[in-house]
């Protein structure tokens, strides 16, 4: 095989594996005051914003990094990596889409977003971010008439500071844990949502994250609010080339639902995973939390999660709004080397709230899949309900499959559900499946999709299908 | 059809076939009949090439070397079995998983695939004519089933998939009077020139419905007798025992 022809057999197993040449302008490597100073001066930052910075830094310096996590991983050198990278291209800011630099659209394109159809047709409205920065957002015009904002994160702090000062940081602080801080003293690009009273997003919003610079970390931030009795579904994915090197994306999300509000927030998670060796991959450490701020209100993570090699995160709800409701669903599929630790936690502060999870995990190959999820009624959450089911689907005899559950409950009026199950594909279903003239793959994908289907139910039909065929693909060659 | 020679099948090294010949020719309904532990299940499982039997012998399927084929091939080019316990999918619904399977097959025949209304359109005609209640298409695979609903979307099944050769592996066992007759009458009318059947059953019942060609009994992995379908009558009468 030569060189180009191994390069096709490796991108069958991962399609998004590609890289784009493209020339970057890059802050100087390392973790220091300069290149926070770097990162806020090359976004044009008011200066509130890059106090803020700088008040995460310090603090950063106090936290250390935390270990009771199941995958473990080898250090990680913060000063031998870069915090910002983005296209040079994107110096001068494009004011259109035909302004846009045409390796950027081609690379879209080829990941199967076409940004400028995308204008066109009708649907979805993307905000596409390339490493460090948004270098599109489409539909702004016809969303902004109904007063929704939809821009990058770096756009609103400078066109909506005031709701930018109020909210973020209201649902991580600073000095959340050691990866939250660090983002917020060196976040670069995200999205940024206002959905304004009583208003129900017209359209599906989304944001696609791409890594493509090497030796980069990705630290996107996204704050989504919910002004009272609006509703927003939300929907990211993620792709990144495939490198021998692990690369960090330690991003932050926070969602704020005021009284009556609704916001429903769906993953695609296909960061590159690795090579069957366990070689490379993304180390996907991200903090992602929603405040159910205001009564009646709800938030709803739904996350579909087969790529990186180590995911380890926990979508979070805070239920203070009395009536409030929570709800997570989650796939997670390890495969390989993967590792994930992954789970939510639903704090129920308010009256009469509600939770729910549903957790599906799903491990093949030597990949090791933990979910730990965290319950929390306080003493004031009178009637506060939850129901939790863990399902686990074990593919080999090399994989494991961990359920670590843990409840707290200061308020005697509760009612807490837990069900969990374990389970292994049978040969006598694959039998049953191949009789019936599917092949293996195709029987496993028939099969994990039933074992997943309340979950890819909760996802937006538009990205549902892509869901189940990525379900499929994901467990290729765990079988046989 | 099928040709079967000197068929030999062991699994954990324990013989379960020792040299079992058969000839099915096209339109044939031949019913093999046999006590328990006698390799009827296992002649089943061979022909469909269920992993895990070491076998050897001759099968050739339509002038192919069946035992060459791989599972799913077997099914693309007209296998099909009836299972005796037919698995429960969570999750799976029975239309989609029959969508699935139909397609699969008419893919690797290089025919069209049915796309949703086509399919449901043929489901339905299949299941008036099987009288077969069509809510039961939008549950879950074979999960909740009773025996007999189980045992009916077996034929159901058969029916769109509609193959050449048909095994019913004990398709009666478990089944009230009436859930007998609606599976004998979904066989029957599948019956035509070119296509076949290996009824394999305990009870001369199923066969008083489904009336076959040939009997053959089974015991201790060899055919030991062959003849019409008088021979079931008078194994019920007489039992296994006067063969062995």
């Amino acid at each position: 095989m030569d060189a180009r022809e191994k390069e096709i057999e490796k991108l069958k197993d991962y399609k998004y594996g590609f890289s784009t040449d493209i020339e970057n302008t890059r802050a100087p490597k390392g973790l220091n005051e300069e290149v926070i100073k770097f990162i806020s001066n090359i976004k044009k930052e008011p200066k509130w914003m890059l106090d803020w910075r700088l008040k995460a830094f310090e603090r950063l310096k106090q936290l250390k990094e935390p270990n009771w996590q199941k995958p473990k991983y080898p250090k990680i050198d913060y000063q031998d990596l870069y915090y910002y990278s983005a296209p040079k291209s994107m110096d001068d800011k494009p004011k259109s889409l035909d302004e846009l630099d045409p390796k950027l659209l081609e690379t879209y394109k080829k990941l199967g977003i076409p940004l400028q159809e995308q204008a066109r047709l009708n649907g979805i409205a993307v905000d596409a971010v390339f490493d460090s920065v948004s270098v599109a957002t489409t539909f702004k015009g016809e969303l902004n008439k109904k007063g929704i904002i939809f821009c990058s994160m770096s756009e609103a702090i400078q066109e909506h500071p005031e709701l930018v000062k109020k909210y973020l940081g209201s649902v991580i602080p600073l000095s959340d844990h050691y990866f939250a801080t660090l983002n917020s003293a060196v976040f670069t690009d995200g999205s940024f949502v206002y959905i304004p009273e009583g208003v129900r997003c017209p359209m599906e919003l989304s944001t696609y994250f791409r890594i493509n610079a090497t030796e980069t970390g990705q630290f996107e931030r996204t704050l989504i609010i919910a002004n009272k009795g609006s509703y927003v579904s939300y929907l990211e994915g993620c792709t990144a080339p495939m490198r021998d090197e692990n690369q960090l994306h330690a991003a932050n999300v926070e969602l704020i639902a005021l009284d009556d509000a609704e916001i429903k927030y769906s993953t695609v998670q296909n960061w590159y995973p690795g090579d069957k060796d366990g070689k490379g991959g993304i180390y996907n450490f991200v903090t992602k939390r929603g405040l159910c701020k205001g009564k009646n209100s709800k938030i709803s993570w739904t996350q579909v999660e087969t790529g990186s090699a180590i995911t380890w995160k926990y979508p979070s709800c805070i239920l203070k709004g009395d009536n409030s409701v929570g709800e997570f669903y989650s796939i997670a599929i390890t495969n390989n080397h993967q590792k994930a630790d992954t789970g939510t936690k639903m704090i129920h502060l308010g009256k009469n709230t509600k939770s729910k999870i549903i957790s599906k995990g799903i491990s093949a190959g030597f990949a090791d899949n933990t979910y730990r999820g965290l319950v929390d009624i306080a003493r004031n959450a009178d009637n506060a309900r939850n129901f939790t089911q863990c399902d686990s689907l074990l593919m080999g005899n090399k994989c494991g499959a961990h359920t670590v559950p843990y409840i707290k409950n200061k308020n005697s009026s509760s009612n807490i559900e837990h069900e969990a199950t374990t389970s292994k594909i049978s040969d006598e279903q694959l039998f049953y499946c191949n009789q019936r003239g599917l092949n293996q793959e195709e029987a496993v994908s028939l099969i994990v999709n039933g074992f997943c289907k309340e979950v890819l139910q909760q996802l937006p039909m538009e990205f549902a299908v892509e869901a189940q065929k990525l379900v499929g693909i994901s467990l290729e060659g765990s079988v046989g | 059809m099928l040709q079967i020679k000197n068929l030999k099948a062991k699994i954990d090294n324990k013989e379960i076939l020792k040299g079992l010949n058969l000839d099915i020719k096209p339109g044939e309904v031949h019913a093999i009949m046999g006590p328990n532990g006698s390799g009827k299940s296992t002649l089943s499982n061979v022909l469909s090439g269920k992993k895990g039997y070491s076998v050897s012998g001759e099968v050739k399927y339509l002038n192919e070397n069946l035992l060459d084929l791989e599972i799913e091939e077997r099914a693309h080019k007209g296998i099909f079995l009836a299972f005796q316990y037919p698995l429960e999918i969570p999750g799976v619904n029975t239309n989609i998983f029959l969508k699935t399977s139909l397609n699969a097959i008419k893919k690797a025949k290089g025919e069209k695939e049915l796309d949703a209304i086509e399919f449901l359109k043929l489901v339905k005609q299949k299941a008036a004519e099987l009288k077969f209640d069509e809510k039961i298409l939008s549950r879950q695979l074979n999960v909740g089933f009773s025996g007999g609903e189980k045992k009916k979307n077996e034929i159901l099944q058969m029916s769109i998939l509609n193959p050449k050769l048909s095994i019913l592996d004990e398709t009666d066992s478990g089944l009230d009077i009436d859930a007998l007759k609606t599976v004998s009458e979904g066989v029957n009318a599948l019956r035509s020139k070119d296509s076949s059947f290996l009824i394999i059953t305990h009870y001369q019942r199923l066969l008083d419905y489904i009336e076959p060609d040939f009997v053959h009994v089974l015991i201790n992995g060899q055919i030991v007798k062959s003849g019409g379908s008088e021979l079931a009558l008078e194994l019920e009468s007489k039992g296994y025992e006067s063969l062995s």
